[in-house]
């Protein structure tokens, strides 16, 4: 009886240690697939598939396969709690990379913290890594940023007074209060401050207000989803000859689709990856934009966003992060992505510190113009 | 007139014109059968959805449109036939919870056919827009209001000169005595249910190139035309033209001048104050419970 | 004792379950789904009482558990009240708007009613999301832990200790009002109105007594929610959480307490499983409502007791 059970013990043992060494890596997304924030999280969603396809196909990370675990979180904060705490507790995922939108990711901060696991984000608000958390960290450049590439366009093309109109998503609020901040560094007065609502399908009161405005002279949408859209398609329908500046939340041709011919003109802040085959044959981005761009296109036969750029951009440095510490033990893991330098993704090139757990600063953070239903780097 | 004012109500009458199609919807539906139909709003997404899908593939928009109003009709008749027929006498609450299941399945079959990103549809006549009164006008705009005014029109006529629609009015009196004149309640029921549809995706296809379509459009128009239907009495169609319109501009002047951010508020203050004070709105019939 | 009646069998089987589910909860994610569960069964028993007995309805109670999560989280994440004195200001607040709110909206019936409960509860979600100074807008805010004479009560384990004990009194409060007289004025007038008013009974009082009760059973619910995770967003306070609440009590059984449990139980459950079929999720909620209501009119748990009381008599 006893020699029976030490040969089951044993053997159960040997199978557990077999399985251990194939147990795939793996990694908990949690993305806003469906909802408001769909056109952030389809293509975050769709970049990781993708990816960690390629990865697997070129032999896995560690001679592990990469396992993808990841729901829809429909740009839902309580929902991406939930969603979190099942990778976390129940699929037991080595990392998370995710939250598409600002409020998403907040709600998952806390969660993250606590369980000590590495989380990459993929939204914009600065507040998810300043002040900076030990777990948290996050790819897209952070909306402060992006006003203040907006403040040195205007400044460039001598726009002092301007009107500003956001939404009431976390983002939308949090670019609005950064905009509102950093404006006076760069001399550009703010003159009229409008809001809109999630659902809202008609800006034109608020435009007009703005239009009624005594000295506006360009106006800056803080925001992403339907709003950004509406408000470029109201404010051509009110005949409004100024600039107008969305932020890189509608950083997708969706926008441009959606915006229709009114979006001509229209400037905004994005990564380089949504005009990657104009960069110059000396960009340092060209590669990693031009690649991503390939290859996505070729699968979905859909055109790229910077959002699936933000993904790509997390899954490899979570990967990378993962090489160097040649573990996948979660600490392990947090101090290599930490320490990530010179790392070169579609959003431009991480260098990340303990105080900056974003890593990337204006130089790469490109002024884009549509133009005939097409983005074009300005200057 | 100042031209804030005059842009005001030229956005107000546009949307408000959209209130009152989905209204009329619930009017006709709630005059056959005494039932709210909480789906009338997803009819408006289909009506939008399904003409992008019909132009996307290549149909012209004239064909797309009667196309789409179509398919809408036929889903309306599908949701009477499968969901509403088989509860009949079922309690208020029962009918409620029916048709806001239906609402929910409607959106998920949506996410299904379609997909959960935004669409835009190509305007009628173009996007130049117009001068009046100081104020800018889509041509969008001008067939929203022209089309509205053309259904209404046909409506009254239907309802008022036509045998079918004398009948769907005598069951709305009283089914009853409706049903002992011979009528088919049944089938008027069924109508109701296909006409309100239509109307719905006739909405929804107007307003499309405005404001762009997703599948879950729906929600917001829906409860707002239930709030224009309640202004202008339950069962009135005049009185759902009329509160359409007037809870469309009441929204415009609403954002415009007092806060911007409130600006869905509107429509919902408004029906409380309706159903406090005055429930059976402005054209209503003041209803005697029988005890 | 008749342990077949509710107030002591059904009461006793709820607290066997309550005692006994740990065993089978693996992790702190399914101790969370269980406190989910609890939490919109507190809800449910309270507004099971406004429509199943009270045959009214309300299609905005989730109106009231945000007023009781917002409440709880401002007065203690912005102004630095104990949660105690937070929780007790909150619920008190809560009663008083019910009781002014209740006396205009119950005088509508039917349809109409439905219409002012769903107004009033969009409104509220309206306010909450504008509001994002005090309230964090659409994303919602962080609240702080429950301290109880400076001890923290926190984490999964604790909080489903405390739901349950929660849902074991509501459910006792709930099944001792309906065998009091309060409780046959209450059954009374959802028989006939005219009927119960003609024998002597004040129909507005009752009826916005148990309003208030309902609103207070959904403020107390959305209170703990708050607390235990630590964070609210407007979602649950929205139209589609109020229709939620009301598919619920109706699936399980109108009039039924332990009908409204159950219903919680299996509608809050389903989502969960569903994740499996994450592009049919929606499909199939709709469809079960419908289904539901077109076959099982009476809900889930009166039917199957009149099939078992079938079988029995055969």
């Amino acid at each position: 009886m006893r020699t029976k059970l030490l040969a089951s013990l044993a053997a159960a043992l040997l199978f557990a240690g077999a399985a251990l060494a194939q147990e795939p890596i793996k990694i908990g997304a949690f993305l806003s697939v469906t909802g408001g924030a769909a056109f952030l999280g389809d293509p975050e969603q769709k970049t990781l598939e993708l990816y960690v396809e390629k990865l697997n196909a070129a032999g896995g990370v560690l001679g592990r396969k990469l396992q993808l675990v990841s729901y829809d979180s429909a740009g839902d904060a309580e929902k991406a709690r939930t969603f979190a705490k099942r990778l976390i507790e129940q699929d037991k995922v080595d990392v998370l990379v995710g939250g598409s939108t600002t409020g998403e990711t907040m709600a998952v901060v806390p969660l993250a913290e606590a369980a000590g696991i590495p989380f990459i984000s993929l939204a914009g608000a600065v507040v998810i890594i300043e002040p900076v958390k030990k777990w948290v960290f996050k790819t897209p450049h952070t909306d402060r940023m992006a006003c203040e590439r907006i403040f040195l366009d205007m400044r460039d093309r001598n726009l002092q007074r301007i009107g500003l109109i956001s939404g009431s998503g976390g983002f939308d609020k949090s670019m609005r209060a950064e905009c509102l901040k950093v404006a006076p560094t760069y001399k550009v007065q703010i003159v009229a401050d409008e809001a809109y609502g999630a659902g809202d399908t008609d800006m034109t009161a608020q435009l007009t207000k703005i239009k009624n405005t005594a000295g506006v002279q360009a106006v800056l949408n803080a925001g992403f989803g339907a709003g950004p859209a509406i408000v470029t398609k109201n404010f051509r329908q009110l005949a409004m000859n100024m600039p107008l500046y969305q932020s890189h939340g509608v950083a997708s041709k969706e926008f441009i689709k959606l915006a229709g011919s009114a979006a001509e003109g229209v400037r905004l802040p994005a990564a380089a990856v949504l005009v990657a085959e104009q960069l110059p044959a000396d960009d340092k981005q060209r590669p990693v934009a031009v690649a991503y761009m390939k290859a996505y296109e070729a699968r979905y036969k859909q055109e790229i966003s910077t959002f699936g750029g933000h993904a790509h951009d997390g899954l490899m440095l979570v990967v990378e992060a993962m090489k160097k510490a040649k573990s996948t033990d979660k600490a392990k893991v947090r101090d290599a992505i930490e320490a990530t330098k010179g790392y070169i993704g579609t959003g431009g090139v991480v260098n990340m510190t303990p105080a900056d757990h974003m890593g990337l600063d204006l130089t790469h953070f490109r002024m884009l113009e549509v133009k005939n239903g097409n983005w074009v780097p300005v200057k | 007139m100042s031209a804030q004012l005059a842009q005001y109500l030229l956005g107000g009458l546009t949307i408000g014109a959209i209130y009152a199609l989905v209204a009329l919807g619930f009017a006709i539906i709630y005059n056959a059968s005494r039932v709210i139909n909480f789906a009338q709003g997803e009819f408006v997404m289909i009506g939008g959805m399904a003409t992008v899908s019909f132009a996307n593939a290549g149909l012209p928009l004239a064909a797309a449109v009667p196309v789409a109003v179509l398919a809408a009709a036929a889903v309306g008749l599908a949701l009477e036939k499968l969901a509403v027929e088989p509860a009949r006498g079922a309690s208020v609450v029962t009918l409620i919870i029916i048709t806001i299941g239906a609402s929910i399945l409607l959106r998920g079959v949506a996410t299904l056919v379609w997909d959960k990103n935004l669409h835009a549809l190509r305007p009628f006549s173009g996007d130049t827009p117009i001068e009046l009164a100081g104020a800018t006008i889509l041509p969008q705009s001008l067939w929203v209001l022209g089309v509205t005014f053309a259904v209404v029109l046909l409506l009254g006529w239907f309802f008022g000169r036509t045998l079918t629609g004398k009948a769907m009015l005598a069951t709305s009196h009283n089914p009853l005595a409706a049903q002992l004149c011979g009528i088919n309640v049944r089938f008027v029921l069924l109508l109701s249910f296909g006409l309100s549809a239509a109307l719905g995706a006739v909405a929804g296809i107007l307003i499309a190139p405005i404001t762009l379509t997703s599948w879950d459009v729906g929600v917001m128009l829906g409860l707002k035309g239930f709030a224009a239907a309640i202004l202008g009495g339950l069962g009135s169609g005049v009185g759902a033209v009329v509160g359409g319109l007037l809870l469309g501009v009441a929204e415009s002047l609403g954002a415009g001048y007092l806060s911007s951010a409130y600006k869905d508020a509107i429509a919902f203050v408004i029906l409380l104050a309706v159903l406090f004070f005055l429930p059976s709105g402005l054209f209503g019939r003041k209803s005697a419970e029988r005890v | 004792m008749d342990w077949r009646k509710p107030r002591t069998g059904g009461l006793a089987l709820l607290a066997a379950v309550i005692l006994l589910l740990p065993l089978a909860l693996i992790n702190n994610y399914w101790y969370e789904v269980a406190i989910l569960v609890g939490i919109n069964a507190i809800v449910c028993v309270g507004l099971n009482l406004l429509i199943g007995y009270a045959g009214q309805i309300s299609l905005g109670h989730a109106g009231f558990f945000g007023l009781g999560a917002y409440g709880s989280a401002i007065l203690t994440a912005r102004y630095g009240w104990p949660p105690a004195a937070a929780l007790v200001a909150t619920t008190a607040g809560v009663a008083l708007l019910a009781l002014v709110v209740g006396r205009p909206i119950l005088r509508l019936k039917g349809h109409y009613l439905a219409m002012a409960t769903l107004g009033m509860g969009i409104i509220i979600s309206i306010v909450v999301v504008t509001e994002d100074r005090l309230t964090g807008g659409p994303d919602g805010m962080s609240v702080p832990a429950f301290t109880l004479f400076g001890i923290g009560l926190a984490g999964e384990r604790t909080w489903y200790w405390i739901i349950g004990a929660a849902l074991l009194a509501a459910v006792w409060v709930a099944l001792n009002l309906i065998e009091s007289p309060a409780g046959r004025a209450l059954r009374a007038l959802h028989g006939s109105e005219v009927g119960a008013q003609v024998s002597g009974i004040d129909a507005a009082r009752v009826k916005v007594g148990v309003f208030v009760i309902s609103a207070v059973f959904a403020s107390l619910a959305g209170s703990m929610t708050a607390h235990y995770s630590g964070f609210i967003t407007p979602g649950k306070v929205g139209f589609f959480h109020s229709i939620e609440l009301v598919t619920m009590v109706v699936f399980g059984g109108m009039a039924s307490t332990f009908g409204a449990v159950l219903g919680a139980a299996t509608l809050t459950l389903l989502p969960q499983l569903l994740t499996v079929l994450k592009e049919y999720e929606m499909v199939v909620f709709g469809a079960v409502m419908i289904a539901t209501m077109v076959f099982l009119p009476r809900g889930f748990l009166p039917s199957l007791v009149l099939e078992m009381k079938k079988e029995k008599r055969k």
